[in-house]
């Protein structure tokens, strides 16, 4: 069912495209500060943390591990697990756990991330590892 | 300074409508602010300051143009937009307005027809193409606030549904109640699963309606027929992933909102006789209690379990209108009932089945946009004068 799902193509902006051409190469990019050297997500210019513009792009393991879900039962495209995955190398964000028996996700599952297409770059989903 | 005791509630009305299709949401908010105008014994013209958030048609200019309001008085005007508890940081921003001579009364309105039809999508932010793709609602968003407070702190299904049992068990007595049957633990844990651990039962209700309120002086407040209620502590805060470091989905900006609004009030969570909590869903009344300091993070689920809120029966009793899981939950948004059912307990207006006795200080309490995703939240401290 989710390989019949269609997602929208990324806007993108200056701030973001380079996420957006490594994601076209299969690489799941990752900001740093510099500064404090702390890593976040989803990518921006200026450190969240310490507010410095010393942010450079890094290229992420895309392994992560499960820290919440909830499937959802009620959808006109069929059921779907919304996720959050912490990456190995730190920062959380959101997701949806896909390509897997959605009944037997849960916290702490180990997963690693996997494109689907669009109309523009691909977009970053997560399955089991 | 402070906004203590320095801003009263003059005048509520919550629109008895639950399904408005025959009316405009503009109309909506005419007939809200009508009702809490005529409740506080004022004409619309002695509205000086106007309050209004995203579900206002157009904005605040196109509001105060179509509602008439009287623009050689209008001097002072406030679109806060933080989803469903807009209102409750309306209500402290009135008293800010008002403390600092900027207006003397103080119109806040809300209303919609979500019921009726599907609300306009909101402005993208920053976020939108690193999230919009994953079906954020705000049903499972909220339900992995619960997957996650279940998995740290081994809460229930059972203890999440006395939070409706005890909300049905109030709404009985609310003619105006979307759904006025009383529902067991039972019941709730075999509605239908909509997104787990969630089930429909621990959801809210769709609502089309609306409601408003008047903010006023201590002066004019005083020179007006309805028992005082004034506002003596009020706090504000919003929380989201932020940047993904050390993500913790088990509590809500409630836990900055909560302390700065019990500090500026003097008092504690133990002090309050009555409290409204937002309840988009049963967790989100779980997490903001323990946020609030009601019980400790973790233990929420005990807190609520066996009729702990119910108004007679536990020691905390909440939302005796039947609050957003059973009577009303106008536009998607909780704030302003949360507020309304407040002023209604400490002026002993609410239904004498859950009219709380010598009932003096209450606390009002909500938070908008996602749990699990960004929201902001806040806290009001009431106090019958």
């Amino acid at each position: 069912m989710s390989e019949a799902k269609k997602y929208n193509a990324p806007v993108t902006n200056p701030e973001t495209a380079a996420f957006w051409d490594a994601a076209k190469q299969g690489k799941f990019m990752i900001k740093r500060c510099n500064t404090c050297g702390e890593a976040h997500y989803f990518p921006r210019a200026i450190c969240p943390f310490c507010f410095s513009d010393k942010t450079v792009w890094e290229e992420a393991s895309g392994e992560a591990t499960v820290y919440t879900y909830s499937l959802m039962r009620k959808s006109p495209t069929g059921p779907y697990a919304i996720a959050y995955v912490t990456l190995k190398e730190g920062p959380s964000l959101q997701t949806n756990i896909v390509d897997c028996d959605l009944e037997k996700v849960k916290i702490g599952q180990k997963v690693k991330v996997v494109w689907k297409p669009t109309d523009g770059a691909p977009l970053p989903f997560f399955t089991p590892a | 300074m402070t906004i203590k005791g320095k801003a009263y509630i003059a005048g509520i009305y919550e629109h008895p409508t639950r399904h408005a299709p025959d009316k405009s949401t503009a109309q909506l908010h005419a007939e809200v602010a009508k009702g809490a105008i005529e409740d506080a014994g004022l004409t619309k013209d002695d509205v000086d300051g106007y309050f209004c958030a995203g579900d206002a048609p157009g904005g605040l200019w196109p509001m105060v143009d179509y509602l008439g309001l009287n623009t050689k008085k209008l001097r002072h005007v406030d679109s806060t937009e933080t989803g469903g508890c807009s209102y409750l940081i309306h209500l402290g921003h009135a008293a800010e307005a008002i403390a600092a001579g900027k207006c003397s009364v103080a119109l806040v309105t809300l209303a919609g027809k979500p019921r009726t039809g599907p609300m306009p999508p909101r402005a993208a932010g920053a976020e939108a193409d690193f999230e919009s793709a994953y079906g954020a609602t705000t049903h499972n968003a909220y339900g992995m606030c619960a997957m996650r407070h279940m998995h740290d702190y081994g809460t229930t299904s059972e203890q999440l549904a006395w939070i409706k049992v005890a909300a049905s068990h109030h709404a009985q007595y609310n003619p105006h109640a979307m759904l006025k049957e009383v529902v067991t633990v039972e019941d709730v844990l075999n509605s239908p699963m909509i997104s787990d651990p969630l089930h429909r039962m621990d959801c809210c209700v769709v609502t089309d309606g609306g409601g408003a309120m008047i903010v006023t002086t201590p002066e004019i407040a005083k020179s007006l027929k309805k028992p005082l209620v004034r506002l003596i502590g009020h706090g504000e805060a919003a929380k989201g992933p932020r940047g993904g470091k050390n993500l913790d989905l088990t509590y809500s900006a409630g836990v900055w909102s909560g302390p700065r609004a019990f500090e500026e009030a003097g008092v504690t969570p133990k002090d309050i006789k009555y409290a409204s909590i937002y309840d988009s869903f049963t967790i989100t009344v779980l997490m903001q209690l323990e946020d609030l300091g009601f019980c400790k993070k973790g233990e929420g689920g005990k807190f609520v379990a066996d009729g702990n809120l119910i108004s007679g029966v536990g020691k905390l009793p909440f939302n005796t209108d039947g609050g957003g899981l059973c009577s009303n939950h106008p536009v998607n948004r909780g704030g302003m009932t949360k507020i309304l059912e407040a002023v209604r307990q400490l002026r002993g207006e609410a239904h004498p089945k859950v009219q709380v006795k010598n009932c003096d200080l209450a606390i009002a309490h909500g938070t908008g946009g996602l749990l699990g995703v960004r929201h902001a939240a806040s806290t009001c401290i009431l106090e019958r004068a």
